[in-house]
């Protein structure tokens, strides 16, 4: 299936109503293929996270279409938005986000028991080898709140995985991280894409991070400047 | 399974605010509680009060008299007549129910129908150059016992003591400490008839109701007809009947059969029946007040959380919970609150029946304490509980529903 688009943007515009409208994206037409690495870049205010919770189904279009895996979101309901991000997507934030109440443990299976697509045990367990995949399965038991940063922004990646989604998107995942913990991060994003065959989409100010995408999307002023792929 | 996840998360977000869910749910125990107390409370001292209206006078009283005085002739005769007559004067007529003998007979006949021919008018007690202005019922001491509670508020003496003595009266303790009459003394009764009898106390009773036990007499009603001089006369019909709520259907039947006018023990109370209702309105709305109270402090606690957990909903959001499970996340801690202080409210609820049904108050008019009336009925229990539960609800509801109204990009672009 690699090469097939799995996320389409087709002359997509985000206008904020606000006192003032604020235009975030304008005109946007993006086709992102399965198995790809894109990172967006662009100067803060140019639109790139907006892109990204259009891409993510988080954010509705003002005007034009947005397609997933060939299929118009135009005029899903709500739920079924929720639905498709539930299976098909997996979120990485900047700040971890992770709920402070549950353990790691918790928060990386909280979306399998959402979906409800495996058993007791077999959630547990693929929530144990996602943490051993980034070697926090130490950590399993503990509360967010104990884990350094870039523990807490592995946790949040694991999370974002649970599903065994295609797609994910990450927003300035290393945005909070030292540099030993941002290459860390780095590599993992890499390998998603290279090893796993997902497609990753990666906004990121971060130059190191942008350049190891074989594809960069560059934004300015809400606008696709540059679209290269390497 | 994923309504357990929302579950599952609302029960973290309870424990992980541990201290704020305690408060929460012991302001709906008290709320429930004390509604289930002072329920019990009004409603047993209601029924209490109206089982006394109820056996302490007949059910039903057939009077000789009639709801309208009679038009005179001419009015019938011209309906429309343009006539109008000055100082008439209604025909005078022999007062006391016709033929009442046939008509006791006929009630009598019915199960569980008692019915009593009496005879009442007024007289003056004279003893000792001290008089005292009193009622006069002559009746059947047979039935006046089960028809009133007089009988159970004999101090000495007996009702049933008339049927033996000659000219026998029982008076009330008032009257007796007034006159300075005690047991067997012999008193003058003059009637507004002229006619004096000497009679012989057979029998004192305290009802606890300054104007009888300062101002009736019993007797029986030979010596009532010959006192008032009304020989064959009886002016009231006093029925009891089996089930005393059907007192007021009946009275109406007997007065549209007989002309008559007669009062149900409803309709002669009906001011005091109409002061229960204010009194449950007071009782409910200071309960409801209290219920209101602990509603808001789970609105306010729920509304602080989902305030605080903003960010937290925002990321469920965008992992791919639906609005509702956000939703249930909330709405189930409103639940959980109301369920677990409504099951605390009903055993403090019982702690105070407990403690309630210990104490002893003194009803002036009877010489034994009394506990206090209290109906430990699953009602109380059941509005009381319903009430936290919807209570609890609608506090939780509000919020929830603006969780679920979040939308997440506002919040990460926020932190971000």
């Amino acid at each position: 299936m690699t090469g097939a688009p799995i996320v389409e943007l087709k002359g997509v515009t985000r206008v904020l109503q606000d006192a003032v409208p604020v235009t975030l994206v304008q005109d946007i037409d993006l086709v992102i293929n399965r198995g790809e690495f894109v990172s967006i870049t662009g100067a803060s205010g140019s639109g790139k996270s907006s892109l990204l919770y259009l891409l993510g189904l988080l954010d509705l279009p003002t005007r034009g279409h947005v397609l997933i895996e060939g299929e118009d979101t135009a005029g899903f309901t709500p739920d079924h938005l929720a639905d498709i991000r539930l299976a098909k997507l997996g979120f990485v934030f900047q700040f971890h986000f992770l709920l402070p109440e549950f353990t790691v443990l918790e928060n990386v299976t909280l979306p399998m028991l959402r979906l409800g697509r495996l058993g007791e045990k077999e959630i547990h367990d693929r929530g144990m080898s996602l943490l051993a995949d980034f070697q926090i399965a130490d950590q399993a038991n503990k509360r967010p709140d104990q884990l350094s940063g870039g523990q807490r922004q592995r946790v949040a990646v694991a999370r974002a995985l649970a599903n065994d989604p295609p797609l994910v998107l990450a927003d300035e995942p290393t945005g909070n991280l030292d540099m030993r913990n941002s290459e860390i991060v780095q590599a993992i994003f890499a390998e998603l894409s290279a090893k796993q065959g997902r497609t990753v989409i990666a906004v990121t100010h971060d130059k190191d991070f942008a350049d190891s995408a074989p594809r960069n999307v560059h934004l300015v002023d809400g606008r696709i400047e540059r679209d290269v792929r390497r | 399974m994923f309504w357990r996840v929302s579950i599952g998360i609302a029960a973290a977000q309870l424990a992980h605010r541990r201290r704020q869910t305690i408060v929460s749910t012991l302001g709906v125990a008290l709320g429930v509680g004390f509604f289930v107390a002072t329920s019990a409370l009004m409603s047993g001292s209601e029924k209490d009060m109206v089982q006394r209206l109820v056996d302490n006078a007949p059910h039903i009283t057939v009077k000789d008299e009639f709801r309208t005085a009679a038009p005179q002739p001419v009015f019938i005769v011209y309906p429309e007549a343009a006539v109008s007559l000055t100082s008439t004067k209604p025909r005078e007529y022999l007062r006391g129910i016709k033929n009442h003998g046939a008509k006791i007979e006929e009630l009598s006949r019915q199960t569980g129908v008692i019915a009593e021919a009496a005879l009442t008018g007024t007289a003056i007690v004279r003893y000792a150059a001290k008089d005292v202005s009193a009622g006069i019922a002559g009746i059947d001491p047979e039935k006046e016992r089960f028809l009133t509670t007089i009988e159970d508020d004999m101090q000495t003496g007996s009702l049933m003591r008339l049927k033996t003595a000659s000219q026998g009266i029982v008076i009330g303790q008032g009257m007796a400490i007034r006159l300075g009459l005690g047991m067997d003394d012999l008193a003058t009764v003059v009637s507004p008839e002229g006619i004096v009898r000497r009679m012989k106390v057979v029998g004192i009773f305290r009802t606890g109701n300054l104007l009888l036990d300062e101002g009736q007499v019993y007797m029986l009603l030979k010596d009532a007809q010959v006192l008032l001089n009304k020989p064959f006369v009886a002016n009231r019909i006093r029925i009891k009947i089996a089930d005393p709520d059907m007192a007021e259907e009946v009275a109406a039947e007997l007065e549209s059969r007989w002309g008559y006018r007669t009062e149900s023990w409803q309709e002669v109370n009906r001011d005091f029946l109409g002061l229960f209702v204010i009194r449950n309105i007071i009782t409910y709305s200071i309960v409801g007040a209290i219920m209101a109270v602990a509603a808001f402090g789970i609105f306010n606690i729920i509304s602080t959380v989902v305030m605080e957990k903003r960010r937290d909903i925002a990321i469920l959001m965008s992992m791919g919970f639906r609005a509702s499970d956000i939703q249930w996340v909330f709405l189930v801690q409103g639940v959980f609150v109301g369920v677990i202080g409504m099951v605390l409210g009903w055993l403090l609820g019982l702690i105070l029946l407990q403690m309630l049904g210990t104490v002893e108050i003194k009803v002036p008019g009877l010489m034994d304490t009394q506990k206090l009336p209290l109906e430990k009925g699953i009602f109380q229990f059941g509005v009381g509980g319903l009430f936290a539960l919807v209570s609890a609800i609608a506090a939780a509801w509000i919020p929830a529903r603006k969780a679920s109204q979040v939308r997440p990009v506002d919040i990460i672009r926020g932190a971000t």
